[in-house]
């Protein structure tokens, strides 16, 4: 592209950015209007998590959320059906392969614990699923060809699990009458859980399977424990 | 009130910067990094309008942008994916 017609975008993205300021700045002066935060906040004690954002992933939007399970997977897909993974780095030195042989442990234990952290404080599957796709990031950068994950066939199950407990808990309230994931009270809290912690395995395996960027390599001693 | 208007204003700035890249630059690398520069624009802008005034942050934002950077992250690596496998071909020819 040549310089005046760059000079051109750069003039008039900062006039588009001057009518956003003013837009913004107009909408802050404003009182807020009806805000869905009243009808969130209220049925609070409703939804079986103390944590308003929580409920509004897991309870009040849970479809949404289970949709978003399936394009995790379907970017997976995606990535597998280009080819095969890069071979990994060679195997860290000693420094790193401590430093990792610590953390890769330390992640584990944090990621559980913000799962269940989730239901009353910031916290939940999403960010639990991430510290464990960290981990395998960690793993593959120290030399791990498979970013710690399991065999091929065990990798798709844990990939599918996240979107498959949520569907079958999805299904369960329907047949108990409630609706399709509308959690009846006395249970809510825990099928949250199920269906959290399922999440979280499915996005940490995802997500470390992604980075590996392709079709996992079998490995002669497959299906070994890694 | 000024926080608020500094927070999104680094928000839409973010965004404006994220589109120009992307419009600017021909590497395809660099254009799946505009992308993600004008998504955490965004989120910025989300997180600043959550918290009007005195009254508790609204939870539905929040949740759209945890929402939103899972996709982002999700689509950011199909995109390289597709990237790298696009050079292949290239060197391969």
């Amino acid at each position: 592209m040549n310089r005046p017609a760059k000079l051109m975008i750069g003039l008039l993205l900062c006039l588009f950015a001057l009518v956003l300021l003013w837009v913004f700045h107009v909408a802050l002066t404003q009182p807020p209007g009806a805000r869905l935060a009243d009808l969130a906040l209220a049925s609070l004690p409703l939804s079986g998590v103390t944590n308003p954002v929580t409920a509004v992933l897991v309870n009040y939007r849970a479809y949404d959320t289970l949709l978003e399970l399936a394009v995790l997977l379907a970017a997976l897909l995606g990535i597998w059906s280009l080819g095969a993974a890069t071979p990994g780095f060679q195997p860290a030195g000693s420094a790193l392969a401590a430093m990792v042989s610590w953390v890769v442990p330390l992640l584990i234990l944090t990621g559980g614990y913000l799962l269940w952290v989730g239901g009353y404080a910031p916290g939940g599957a999403f960010q639990a699923g991430a510290l464990l796709g960290a981990a395998g990031v960690l793993l593959r950068l120290a030399g791990d060809e498979r970013a710690g994950l399991p065999s091929e066939r065990a990798q798709r199950r844990l990939a599918v699990a996240g979107i498959a407990v949520f569907a079958l808990v999805g299904l369960g309230t329907m047949v108990a009458g409630t609706g399709f994931l509308t959690y009846p009270q006395r249970w809510s809290k825990w099928l949250i859980l199920l269906a959290e912690t399922a999440a979280t395995v499915s996005i940490g395996v995802i997500l470390a399977a992604a980075y590996a960027g392709g079709k996992p390599r079998s490995r002669a001693s497959d299906g070994a424990t890694p | 009130m000024t926080a608020h208007l500094l927070y999104g204003g680094a928000g839409i700035l973010l965004f404006v910067l994220g589109v120009w890249s992307f419009l600017v630059h021909e590497a395809l690398l660099r254009k799946v990094i505009a992308l993600n520069v004008m998504g955490s624009g965004v989120f910025h802008l989300l997180i600043a309008i959550a918290e009007r005034g005195s009254l508790p942050p609204d939870p539905v934002p929040h949740a759209l942008v945890l929402t939103g950077i899972v996709v982002a992250v999700s689509a950011t690596a199909l995109a390289l994916a597709m990237g790298r496998r696009l050079e292949d071909e290239d060197d391969a020819r």
